[in-house]
Formats: structure tokens, C-alpha cells, sequence
């Protein structure tokens, strides 16, 4: 009763944190897969928490912040397409660029705005994305199995979380049952092809970056107006690294990048979980090593666990109409 | 169908001064050209002669800077491949225009996809997919993954891509270029087919036999200019390569009688396997004497590559032996050059060249530890550049700048580098592998000459391609490589003529 208890606990933590990855990570599947490699997750994500946690501050609606999150991610990510599509620049050096660009901006301009040291104002209750009850989640509690998964995993989450997992079978039928998602596969494959079928390969790659944008919004805002509240420096902390990681270990689908995600929120889950409880044999494990696994054990999944991971064939490669 | 005489309908595409230039780049010089509804047209010319510049337009992909288009006899404009496609003209291009990962039937539907949810769209693709199949004979399994299929049957996928739009007329770049002889074969009898259902067919090559075997009429193309358009019956491929190339053209290889002498290279039950360890080659033995020629004959991927690579140094093969001139030859390609092998790779992208380095790079790749490069430490510039200039001279290599970047040199041009590099070490033996490929027809006329040097001045050659007419007019003797193995190791009775390839 105990174990399961904490095992329904340690699961609707991890959905939690793997939010915030689910959302990067399809946001990179969205780009990667018409062919623009997306480095700039992790800055998209921040810009977008920083927009979100400044917005619901002033207007004191977490709807406003979401749509600011969102208007302003969207702006960087045409910003990289306009560096790597129409200009053709290296999309590696300009993902990084937007990333230093974040970085600096959002600390810079908390400060300068707020003076609390680059943080955004706390935020009350009703400017950020609070949990949601089910219906009798409270009565259902103590039913074993069943009654914990409905009121400790499904039920009080916020809305972006249901969000987020709303958007992975929405990407898949998409990607796979639609003309939208025929053509952005087909440009990340062989752009060639798609440009002598009388389609604009640079128009289908910014409507991929686009959507890369919209959806790094959601995972910023969901970070600083809905898990937190407020924005705080460099709050992202990677995680836009690890929903790249994540990408790659799904092998660019949807349906595995959830997965992946939920894998990883898992390792976040049982960190924090472990931290400062004694572990059989070993004794009380030091919390930076606990933060430390989700990193290490991205080392060694990707390094030993996906197999044969094969990249969209035309990744990092601009269109250039040759002949 | 069409009961009026030809002469009464209007052309099925009319180009009339159509000009293009690129910078200093004059492509296309006020070409006109008429294509008659349900012919096959031909389009010659050397590379670079502007023939895909000129269909390009036609195509959309490029706009002319002067001229006009009529389909049909209307005046069309055509500024993109949509517009070319609406205006009834498919193109099938040299390098397919085919997502690998999709199914046949994702690819054909693509930009035609009827509607934003695929499911009703790729229904009705594939009931006129039925219907075209039946109408042209060409069929092909809609839900066969591209990668999965032969290039045969590729290209046969990017012919139902045109007709599934409407196409009426069609246009083949180089269609046969990555074709088996058979599935070349095969492709003519389909364009046969498509123009007896009242197609128009513009073929472009610049293979004088397909030409001949195919078209109803042919334009020949020669720097940018259209030099002229006759009915195929009532020319020669002689003649047409004159017309090309601006000048009379040996078609034939003239060579001497000559006695082979002592064996420079012997290969005794060699085994190669791949990394998946199948016998590529499975116990092939031969020799090749000083003086002679060998070629080895056959479908490319019957392991000829894996036989080179073995020979060169540059796989390890798995059994069998190999000598040059008596002695055992390590797996080494440094230390084969050592002993006087020259290596001509079939693919000399991947292998023999280096694009983005300029002609002096790319002429002492290999040799550039050698004592004529080095000046105490560091290279000699100076001796690298005189010695690449000669080197140009000698083979005729255009431009003739030494600090031109290798990639900016005509695929003619490249090759000629490549066996400068070679034959001027003055090895034993020689290993040459499509020595042609990508070649202009007069830049072959050279090659095959500096090949028949070699021979003469008393060297061992051994020549691998897939072009026949080559083997058969090059090699005093030809081994014949299917699944590995050689079963014909035939002696060449005389030196013989061959015609164009």
C-alpha cells in the first residue's frame, strides 16, 4: 500500500517534469523533421518562460503570459529561419547564437525591470496555470491501484500538462495523415523533390520552425506560470538539450519522443525522490549526484541504447535549387 | 488517334529565341526548337553544352532572360515547375526527384495530394495509379518503399509521378545514365509505348546509341548554341558527334598488333567478402601481361568495385593471392603505389579527387611525400605548381589553372586529372574503373588514347566498365564478371573497332 503509494507519487511527478521536455521535443520534431536542426530549444524555452513570467506579472492573467510566451518564442524561431533558410546560415552557430542571446537577454532585462536579482514578481494563484482537480479525486484516493492512478496520476495536473499530451497524438496525425505533414517529412528528406512538385521549400521550412516556436513557448511558460511561479534566471537548465536528446532516442516520431520524455521525467522523479534518504549499501548519495543522473544516464542511453538512430536525411543542410 | 497529318497540328512545344546567361555564363544563345506532338525528340550535347539549362526553363526552374514558350501553339509562361506541370509538362530528372523514406504511392501524391487529410487523396491516387499501370504497362507496387526498389524501377515511378499529373509531354534527363543495359532497354520500350498513346517525348543524352535506338528526331546542342535539329534516319552517329563536339571525332580506337610479354599482375583464387561476409568475389584468377589491356566486363554490383579495392590495397581480401611483378602486393594502397601500381577509381569523387581542393592538391594527392614536392620541410610550392602546369598541358586539362578549385573543372577535365596523376608516375601496371563515366565524348576519344599508350609503351592495364563498346575496343582480352565469379575468360582473337558508346 506504501510502495504503491509512493510509486503513483513518483508518476505524477514525472509527468510533470517531463512537460516541459514533451513540449521542446516535439517543438524540435516539428523543425528537425522538415530539415532545420534546432539547437535553440533551450533559448526558445527561456525567452519564452521569461515572456510568460513578465507578462502574467503585469497583467495578471496566465493566458495573457501564455500568448506572450508563445508571440515571443515564435519571433526567435523565425529568427533562426530567417538566418538558416532564407540566408542559409549554419544552423548549429545560429541555434547556439539564439541560445547566448536568452541567456543574456532574459537576466539582463529581469534585472533591469524588476531589480530582484533577474527574477519576474512571484505571481499569485490566479496569474499562473493551477492544478486541476478531477471529479471525487479526493474520495477516490484510497482505492488501491485504480483510485491512485485516477487521483495521484491523471487527475491535478494543469492544463498545459494535459496540453502537452494532448499534442503528441495530435503531431503524430499530422505528421503522418495529413498533406501539412507529407510535405514537411517529405522537406526534411529530399527538398529537392519537394520544390519540382511545385511546393516552396523555404515556406514549408518556416512553417516547421514556426510551430517549433509556438510549441517552445508552451514548455517556457509551463515552466515559469504553471510549475513555478515566477520567472527565475536560467530557469530552463537544460532541459532544451535533453528534449534533443530525447528527439534523437525516438528516432524523430512523435509517439516514442513521448516516451522518451516521460523516461526522463521519471529519472527527475526518483532523484529528487532519492535525495537524502539512504539507499541499502550505500548510504545517503550526495544531491549533486542525484542531480547528476537524468545527465549521465542521457550519456549512456544515447550512447548504447538506440541503436541506429537515422537523422532526416536532408538535417543541417540548406536548400540550394541547383540545375 | 490523331487522323490529320503532323504537319497540320501545332507543335507540341515551340521555344523560340530563347537566351540565358548565368554572369559571364552565356548557357543558352537564342535557341528555338519545335517539337512535334508525338515524337521522340533527342537532345544532344556535350556537358556543359546547355541542354539542361535549356529543358530547365522549359521546366520552370529558371526563367530565360529573352524568348518565348508555346504549348500546343498557345504562348505559355512558365515560371515555376507548377506552371510547367499545369501546362501538361513532366519532367523526369537525372538525379530522381524521389523521397526515399515514402511509399511509391506518398511519392507520386506529393504536391498533388487532393485535399488537407491524405486519406481520400491517396484512395483516389491509387485507383488512377491501377489505371495508368494498365494504360502504359508500368507497374510498380504502390506500397513499396522507394529505397526498397532498383533504380529501374525507381525512375519507372518518377515517369508515373508526370502522367499522374497530366503530363503530355515528357522530358527524360539522362535517363539512362544509372540504368543496367537492360533496364535501359526496358525504359525504351515504355517510351515507345507512351508515345504510341500520343505522348511527346524530349530525351536528353549524350549517348549517340541511344539516339539512334530511340528518337525520331535529335537537336544537337554545342556551347549554348543549337547547331542543329535532323531526322534521326537520316544521320549517323558520326555525324552527330561531329555536330557536337565542332570538330571530326575518331569514334573508332585505332591500336597496333602487339605480342603481350612477361605477367605483371596475377591474381590466383582471390576471395573478397563484404562486411556482411558474402563472397563479392569467389575465386577469381587471371593475369594481366605487360603490353595488353584486360578488361573485366559485366553489370556494375557483379563485384568488379570489391576486385579493384582488393587489387589496390584499399580492402583486405579474404583469401587468394596477389602478385605484381612476382612479388606478393600488401594490402596497402601507399605501399602498391610504392610498387608501381597506378589506381584510376571507378568513383573519383569518393575516391580520387578532392573537390574543394584546388588542380596542384588534387595532382600530388598520394604522391605529395615525394622527394620532386618537398623542400626541406616544407612543400615546394614552386616545383608543385610548374610540375601541375605541365601536367595540364600534357593531358589537355581546360581551364588550364593550376589554383582552380577541382570541383569548378568540367567532369572530363577532373578525370584527365586524375589520370595525369597517374600514368605520369609511369607505372607497371595501371587500374583504370569507369574511366569514361561522366565523360564528354571528345575528353573519351583522349582517354581511350592515353590508354592504348600505356599499352604500347609496354605497360599492363587493366581496365574495368560497364560500358561494353569500351571493353570491346580497348582490351585484347575481356573477363566477364557475374555473381563474383569469371566464367568467361575469353582471348580476344584481333584488335577490333567499336562504335560510339
Amino acid at each position: 500500500m506504501e510502495w504503491l503509494d509512493l510509486i503513483a507519487q513518483v508518476s505524477g511527478s514525472a509527468i510533470r517534469f517531463s512537460v516541459p521536455l514533451l513540449f521542446a521535443c516535439l517543438a524540435g520534431l516539428y523543425s528537425e523533421r522538415a530539415g532545420v536542426f534546432d539547437i535553440g530549444l533551450e533559448g526558445k524555452m527561456l525567452i519564452g518562460a521569461f515572456t510568460a513570467g513578465t507578462v502574467a506579472a503585469l497583467t495578471g492573467s496566465a493566458w495573457l503570459g501564455l500568448l506572450a510566451a508563445v508571440l515571443a518564442s515564435v519571433f526567435f524561431a523565425l529568427l533562426h529561419g530567417f538566418a538558416s533558410i532564407t540566408h542559409r546560415g549554419n544552423q548549429i552557430v545560429s541555434g547556439v547564437a539564439i541560445n547566448f542571446i536568452a541567456a543574456g537577454l532574459t537576466a539582463q532585462l529581469g534585472e533591469t525591470w524588476f531589480k530582484i536579482g533577474g527574477q519576474t514578481p512571484q505571481l499569485t494563484n490566479q496569474e499562473r496555470f493551477m492544478s486541476l482537480g478531477w471529479p471525487f479525486a479526493e474520495a477516490l484516493r484510497r482505492i488501491p491501484v485504480i483510485g491512485q492512478v485516477y487521483s495521484q496520476v491523471l487527475s491535478g495536473h494543469n492544463i498545459l500538462v494535459y496540453a502537452a499530451f494532448l499534442a503528441v497524438p495530435l503531431t503524430w496525425w499530422l505528421l503522418y495523415r495529413t498533406r501539412f505533414g507529407l510535405r514537411l517529412r517529405a522537406v526534411g528528406e529530399n527538398p529537392a523533390a519537394v520544390d519540382t512538385a511545385g511546393i516552396s521549400v523555404q515556406g514549408m521550412r518556416y512553417a516547421a520552425v514556426a510551430c517549433c516556436g509556438v510549441l517552445c513557448g508552451f514548455a517556457g511558460a509551463y515552466l515559469s506560470i504553471a510549475q513555478s511561479a515566477g520567472f527565475i534566471e536560467h530557469m530552463t537548465a537544460g532541459k532544451g538539450f535533453i528534449a534533443l536528446a530525447a528527439l534523437i532516442f525516438a528516432k524523430w516520431r512523435p509517439i516514442p519522443a513521448m516516451w522518451a520524455c516521460l523516461l526522463f521525467g521519471v529519472l527527475d522523479a526518483i532523484s529528487i525522490r532519492l535525495q537524502g534518504v539512504p539507499i541499502a549499501g550505500i548510504g545517503i548519495v550526495p544531491v549533486q549526484l542525484m542531480q547528476a543522473v537524468p545527465y549521465i544516464l542521457t550519456v549512456i542511453l544515447l550512447a548504447g541504447f538506440i541503436g541506429h538512430a537515422v537523422a532526416p536525411k536532408a538535417g543541417g543542410v540548406p536548400y540550394v535549387k541547383e540545375k | 488517334m490523331t487522323s490529320t497529318k503532323a504537319m497540320a497540328v501545332p507543335p507540341a512545344i515551340a521555344l523560340a529565341h530563347i537566351d540565358k546567361r548565368f554572369g559571364p555564363v552565356h548557357a543558352n544563345k537564342d535557341i528555338s526548337l519545335e517539337i512535334e506532338k508525338g515524337t521522340i525528340h533527342g537532345i544532344v550535347g556535350e556537358n556543359g553544352a546547355g541542354k539542361s539549362t535549356l529543358m530547365s526553363i522549359l521546366f520552370g526552374f529558371y526563367q530565360a532572360d529573352s524568348g518565348e514558350i508555346r504549348v500546343d501553339g498557345k504562348e505559355t509562361h512558365i515560371a515555376s515547375p507548377t506552371d510547367a506541370i499545369r501546362a501538361g509538362i513532366g519532367m523526369v530528372h537525372q538525379h530522381f526527384m524521389l523521397v526515399g523514406k515514402f511509399t511509391v504511392l506518398e511519392n507520386i501524391v506529393l504536391g498533388a495530394e487532393g485535399g488537407f487529410v491524405l486519406n481520400s487523396g491517396l484512395a483516389k491516387a491509387r485507383r488512377e495509379l491501377e489505371r495508368l499501370e494498365k494504360d502504359y504497362g508500368l507497374q510498380v507496387d504502390p506500397d513499396a518503399v522507394i529505397d526498397d526498389l532498383p533504380v529501374g524501377l525507381q525512375q519507372r515511378v518518377e515517369i508515373l509521378k508526370a502522367l499522374y499529373r497530366g503530363a503530355e509531354v515528357l522530358i527524360l534527363d539522362e535517363p539512362t545514365g544509372v540504368l543496367t543495359p537492360n533496364e535501359a532497354e526496358h525504359l525504351f520500350r515504355i517510351l515507345k509505348q507512351l508515345k504510341a498513346q500520343g505522348k511527346t517525348i524530349v530525351f536528353i543524352t549524350h549517348k549517340l546509341k541511344e539516339i539512334m535506338a530511340v528518337t525520331d528526331r535529335v537537336s544537337v546542342m554545342r556551347r549554348g548554341e543549337m547547331v542543329a535539329t535532323v531526322e534521326t534516319a537520316a544521320t549517323s552517329p558520326e555525324h552527330l558527334a561531329e555536330l557536337m563536339v565542332g570538330r571530326r571525332v575518331l569514334l573508332r580506337v585505332v591500336k597496333s598488333e602487339r605480342e603481350p610479354e612477361r605477367s605483371v599482375l596475377e591474381v590466383k583464387n582471390l576471395v573478397v567478402k563484404d562486411a556482411a561476409g558474402t563472397a563479392k568475389v569467389d575465386g577469381v584468377s587471371f593475369i594481366v601481361r605487360a603490353g595488353e589491356i584486360v578488361g573485366i566486363a559485366g553489370v556494375a554490383g557483379n563485384g568488379q568495385s570489391e576486385l579493384l579495392e582488393a587489387i589496390t590495397g584499399i580492402r583486405p581480401p579474404f583469401s587468394g593471392e596477389i602478385l605484381l611483378n612476382g612479388k606478393p602486393l600488401p594490402c596497402d594502397p601507399a605501399e602498391a603505389r610504392a610498387q608501381k601500381l597506378a589506381h584510376v577509381p571507378e568513383d573519383r569523387h569518393r575516391l580520387g579527387i578532392v573537390t574543394s581542393f584546388d588542380a596542384c592538391e588534387n595532382v600530388i594527392l598520394g604522391y605529395h611525400g615525394d622527394e620532386l614536392y618537398q623542400k626541406g620541410i616544407f612543400q615546394d610550392r614552386r616545383a608543385i605548381r610548374s610540375d601541375t602546369e605541365k601536367k595540364m598541358r600534357d593531358f589537355d586539362v581546360r581551364p588550364q589553372d593550376p589554383y582552380l578549385r577541382l570541383g569548378l573543372f568540367s567532369g572530363g577535365n577532373q578525370q584527365k586529372i586524375v589520370l595525369a596523376r597517374e600514368i605520369e608516375q609511369d607505372p607497371d601496371l595501371l587500374i583504370v574503373g569507369q574511366p569514361t563515366r561522366g565523360v564528354d565524348i571528345g575528353a573519351i576519344e583522349f582517354i581511350h588514347n592515353r590508354l592504348i599508350a600505356m599499352r604500347e609503351r609496354g605497360k599492363a592495364v587493366l581496365l574495368v566498365s560497364v560500358e561494353l563498346d569500351e571493353i570491346r575496343g580497348l582490351a585484347d582480352r575481356v573477363l566477364v564478371m557475374c555473381g563474383g565469379a569469371s566464367p568467361a575468360n575469353a582471348r580476344r582473337r584481333r584488335p577490333r573497332s567499336r562504335s560510339a558508346s
